[in-house]
């Protein structure tokens, strides 16, 4: 792993530190910004996660507590009522084992498909290739949303909509996957496959148990951006399937609160299904954070 | 499972060409080395190519269609029934005086106010965040990191719902404007128009009696009042949760960008006298550039595509002050199983997007001609 993931991975890792000038004013102004760099950030750090303390607080309140102590941390009386009725009132579960359903198959289908495209695109000389990649590069750049109905009507027209194939099919290979194992793949030494290939392994065969086992760092940033953007996924699924038996947790997440499904406010209900939307991705980020930054800057550097 | 050739003859050098291929090969007669490769190549990308084609370009090319016919949603749109239209679809969004015309200039407008605001603002914000973060100073960089940029990661429809709560008519922001004895508005019922109500706080325009100068006429169908109205009340609550989603990704570039610069540059700067401010303003930020550049088009590339939050929090509504060009042509396609229309404003969008990626590429071409040894050497060039 040289080139490409290093620098992000570094991201926060300390530079050395020099001492700046000592001496009377200079270094009460540097205690001054340091206290207001904390500030600032300590600010910050409170609008940015408070959102998340007030939905997991507010999913365990009763509905006239949450309403009337919104702010509040803390639940008056703790009750899991809203997960009881989240549970056995909703939908909810089938929608959750959807989800993990459709995440787990994408995810898979994702990185294998990713790798042999990126790896043929690196390595493999083949006509066409270049022209190829051009154009997986210019798909990229084609913004989701207007595909929505595109989507719908080539699903409609091969009869897939409303199915699980119509959830996974249509997004389990995408372009900025092979990008960044093409990316990847290139920083890895020939030297290595070229021993492999003189011992007679076959394409495949290097492909498989040489090279991608030593691709495991762009491995698991893709697994990690796949699983993640699979299981947020949204308008996908508005276009895919209509059943509510068919719907993945954002989806019906997003019915529930539309009204189609809920009455009245219902909050803490509302907020139950929302704590277990963010709690997987959640669990990743705490466990794999360093993956999760360097996803977003091999995003940046697509560009 | 697709090219699985393993004889111990088999191989050969793979770099020598189809000349390789000598005539005391004992197996495999038919294909050269090369040959193979290309066949395995192919074979590979395959699975890719194939989805990516029917379900990215094939879509595409079936939508151009449609957005030429009235097509109902009723069967196929390609058997002879169907009315052709041309390009009426296109024309009525731009030149008929008609409820659809106003719709899409009234989403236009709204979505002109959302980019205009979100993308100076997070940049501003993630740009900020990360000058901080990445002060050799202060301790717990890493929690403060994976603080900002963690709204970034979850999902849009949870984080959309967290945000109704927030501002809920009861909720979390009118609590705390209550603390400081100001009554908040009613968030996702407010279809006042920001710039009306600044406009009548400065006391330039009674928002109740603009001047008629200013409602009897004005471009495609809207009034120069309606163009002027800037954000709604509800759409602020929209701008305010993508501002607070995005910046923490935008940050990390940033932040990748500036670990970039060499710290004895920065600190050149400040021996030779400069203040904070102009080290900031003279060395840090010219170096920035390139990526200021990247997330502002990213940006502009992003908030042309809003649809989640809308979808969850407004549908478009209060009085269509949150009704954006990819809602509207979901809407119009998929409510009012108008797809001749819902597709032209669909690709209405996808050429405002394409030319801000054009423009983009074509700005970023010098980064992505030279030859990087290094991400971003192009940065520390300077």
């Amino acid at each position: 792993m040289t080139a490409s993931p290093g620098a992000a991975g570094r991201a926060a890792e300390e530079r050395p530190r020099r001492k700046h000038k000592t001496g009377g004013t200079a270094g009460a102004r540097t205690l001054a910004s340091t206290f207001a760099g904390y500030f600032v950030l300590v600010f910050f750090a409170l609008v940015f996660l408070y959102p998340f303390v007030i939905q997991i607080a507010n999913s365990l309140k009763t509905e006239p507590d949450a309403a009337a102590h919104p702010l509040s941390p803390v639940p008056g009386p703790l009750t899991f009522a809203a997960y009881e009725r989240v549970f056995l009132g909703t939908d909810l579960p089938l929608w959750l084992g959807n989800s993990v359903l459709v995440t787990i198959v994408l995810t898979v289908g994702r990185i294998f498909l990713d790798s042999l495209a990126g790896y043929a695109l690196a390595r493999l000389r083949f006509r066409g290739r270049a022209a190829l990649f051009s154009a997986i590069v210019a798909v990229m750049a084609v913004p989701g949303v207007v595909l929505f109905i595109p989507k719908f009507l080539v699903l409609n027209q091969l009869g897939l909509y409303d199915s699980y194939t119509a959830l996974i099919l249509p997004v389990i290979a995408d372009a900025a996957g092979v990008f960044i194992m093409k990316q990847f793949f290139e920083s890895i030494p020939v030297s290595v496959e070229e021993a492999a290939r003189i011992d007679g392994a076959g394409v495949f065969r290097t492909f498989w148990s040489v090279v991608l086992p030593m691709a495991r760092p762009a491995l698991i940033t893709l697994t990690i951006i796949s699983f993640q953007s699979a299981w947020n996924e949204f308008p996908h699924t508005l276009v895919a399937v209509q059943s509510p038996e068919l719907f993945t947790l954002p989806r019906g997440l997003a019915d529930l609160v539309s009204g189609s499904l809920g009455k009245g406010t219902q909050y803490p209900l509302k907020l139950g299904g929302a704590v277990l939307a963010t709690i997987p991705v959640a669990v990743l980020f705490v466990i794999f954070q360093r993956y999760f930054v360097r996803g977003a800057n091999e995003g940046a550097e697509k560009g | 499972m697709t090219d699985t050739t393993t004889g111990p003859a088999a191989g050969g050098p793979p770099a020598e060409g189809p000349g390789a291929d000598g005539a005391d090969r004992p197996r495999r007669p038919r294909l050269s080395a090369a040959a193979r490769e290309s066949l395995a190549g192919w074979l590979f990308v395959a699975p890719v190519v194939v989805i990516l084609g029917l379900f990215l370009l094939l879509p595409i090319l079936m939508a151009l269609w449609v957005s030429l016919t009235d097509w109902n949603g009723q069967g196929s749109p390609f058997k002879p029934g169907v009315p052709f239209v041309g390009l009426d679809n296109y024309a009525r969004l731009f030149t008929e005086d008609d409820l659809a015309r106003q719709d899409f200039m009234t989403s236009m407008r709204n979505n002109i106010y959302y980019v205009l605001i979100v993308v100076p603002a997070q940049t501003v914000l993630a740009l900020g965040l990360a000058v901080i973060v990445n002060s050799r100073l202060l301790k717990g960089r890493t929690f403060f990191r994976a603080a900002f940029f963690f709204p970034s990661v979850t999902s849009s429809v949870a984080i959309s719902v967290v945000f109704l709560f927030i501002f809920a008519n009861s909720g979390a922001v009118t609590g705390l404007l209550a603390l400081f004895g100001i009554r908040g508005p009613q968030w996702f019922a407010d279809s006042r128009g920001t710039l009306h109500l600044l406009l009548g706080a400065l006391g330039l325009v009674d928002p109740n009696a603009p001047p008629a100068a200013l409602t009897d006429g004005g471009p495609f169908g809207l009034s120069w009042w309606e163009w002027l109205s800037g954000p709604s009340v509800a759409m602020t609550t929209i701008i305010m949760l993508v501002v607070w989603t995005t910046s923490g990704t935008f940050m990390l570039m940033f932040l990748a960008a500036l670990q970039d610069i060499p710290v004895t540059l920065e600190e050149a700067s400040r021996l030779d006298g400069a203040g904070r401010w102009q080290t900031f303003r003279h060395v840090t930020l010219p170096m920035l550039k390139p990526t200021l550049f990247l997330v502002l088009t990213l940006g502009m590339i992003a908030t042309w595509q809003v649809f989640d939050q809308v979808y969850v929090m407004s549908q478009g509504d209060p009085a269509k002050t949150t009704l954006t060009p990819a809602y509207l042509s979901y809407k119009t396609a998929f409510r009012n199983f108008e797809y001749g229309p819902g597709t032209a404003i669909s690709f209405v969008l996808f050429v405002i997007i394409v030319v801000l990626a054009l423009v983009q590429r074509w700005v970023l071409r010098d980064r992505d001609a030279a030859p990087r040894p290094r991400r971003r050497a192009g940065k520390v060039r300077a």
